[in-house]
């Protein structure tokens, strides 16, 4: 019997797509840190850095923590858990007006 | 494969799904409220500290990018871990657990450095709000890692006597869910805490 457990889940990647990843994690990384010591784009370093932590974070909890390939209530509870850490962090930023400094 | 037929092997539940995975799932979620909340005492916190040490005066961007770098690999070791125990390689579980934990054993030994380093430049938990906040988020974090090495290394032993079979997967997955979330928020803390200060350094 199929259980709705293995229709969730898919299978995981191989060790060398892992490996894979990780050399893309070290390159965001090192542009990441290229970038702070780059003059030009300092105007645009706070979103540029943004996105690419995202980037990031999103490939470790897709591919390393298997998100992309597990159910997708695992999903739900940890996005779940970032949007209501973000919408609290916006909250007090605007109460303590941090955005209006 | 061998994960699938664990899987099949497995108690039904309501959900079909795992209860240890999913309670460690719902953990993660809510922990993500408890080092969202640090994250933003930090960002409140930021600049409005009346007296030095000032994050300008004590941060080496390059020093911890090799930090970040290191627990970044850690991550990849972790997840190879995994990916032997669930082809049934026991040696290969082994040597990916010791690596792991290593890798944060390093991080810590880096994180205890730079720590002694800040307090002997005068920066403490109680010399501004800089240092409240700073100490507070990053030694949590690293409270995490410990915690995490623990963990592993208890893992690692039992690997070592035997006791931990290619059937029990799962119990290294849940390990490495813990693992990984250690690194992802310190993708974060990189980026908010260090990386957006590195202009007024250089």
């Amino acid at each position: 019997m199929i259980t709705t457990a293995q229709q969730h889940q898919r299978a995981h990647p191989s060790p060398a797509r892992y490996v894979a990843i990780a050399l893309i994690l070290s390159v965001i990384t090192l542009v990441e840190v290229g970038v702070v010591y780059t003059d030009g784009l300092r105007s645009a370093l706070l979103p540029i850095l943004l996105v690419l932590s995202a980037t990031k974070f999103a490939m470790v909890a897709m591919f390393y923590m298997h998100l992309r390939f597990d159910s997708r209530l695992f999903s739900a509870l940890f996005v779940g858990g970032i949007l209501l850490t973000s919408a609290i962090l916006v909250a007090l930023m605007s109460l303590f007006r941090v955005f209006f400094a | 494969m061998a994960a699938a037929s664990a899987h099949a092997a497995q108690s039904e539940t309501t959900t079909g799904l795992d209860h240890r995975k999913l309670l460690m799932w719902a953990f993660l979620g809510s922990d993500c409220l408890f080092f969202g909340s640090l994250v933003s005492t930090y960002l409140l916190y930021r600049g409005k500290s009346v007296v030095g040490p000032y994050p300008y005066e004590v941060f080496n961007i390059p020093y911890t990018s090799v930090s970040a770098f290191v627990l970044l690999m850690s991550s990849l070791t972790m997840v190879l871990a995994l990916a032997a125990i669930q082809r049934g390689d026991l040696r290969g579980l082994k040597v990916w657990l010791l690596a792991t934990a290593l890798l944060g054993a390093v991080f810590l030994g880096g994180q205890y450095f730079e720590f002694t380093t800040f307090v002997h430049n005068g920066l403490t938990l109680r010399s501004n709000l800089f240092g409240s906040t700073f100490f507070t988020l990053t030694g949590f974090h690293g409270l995490h890692v410990t915690v995490g090495v623990i963990i592993l290394l208890s893992f690692f032993v039992m690997a070592l006597r035997g006791k931990v079979k290619p059937e029990q997967h799962l119990n290294i997955e849940l390990a490495g869910l813990y693992w990984h979330f250690v690194d992802v928020v310190w993708i974060v803390i990189f980026t908010v805490v260090y990386l957006v200060e590195a202009p007024n350094i250089v």
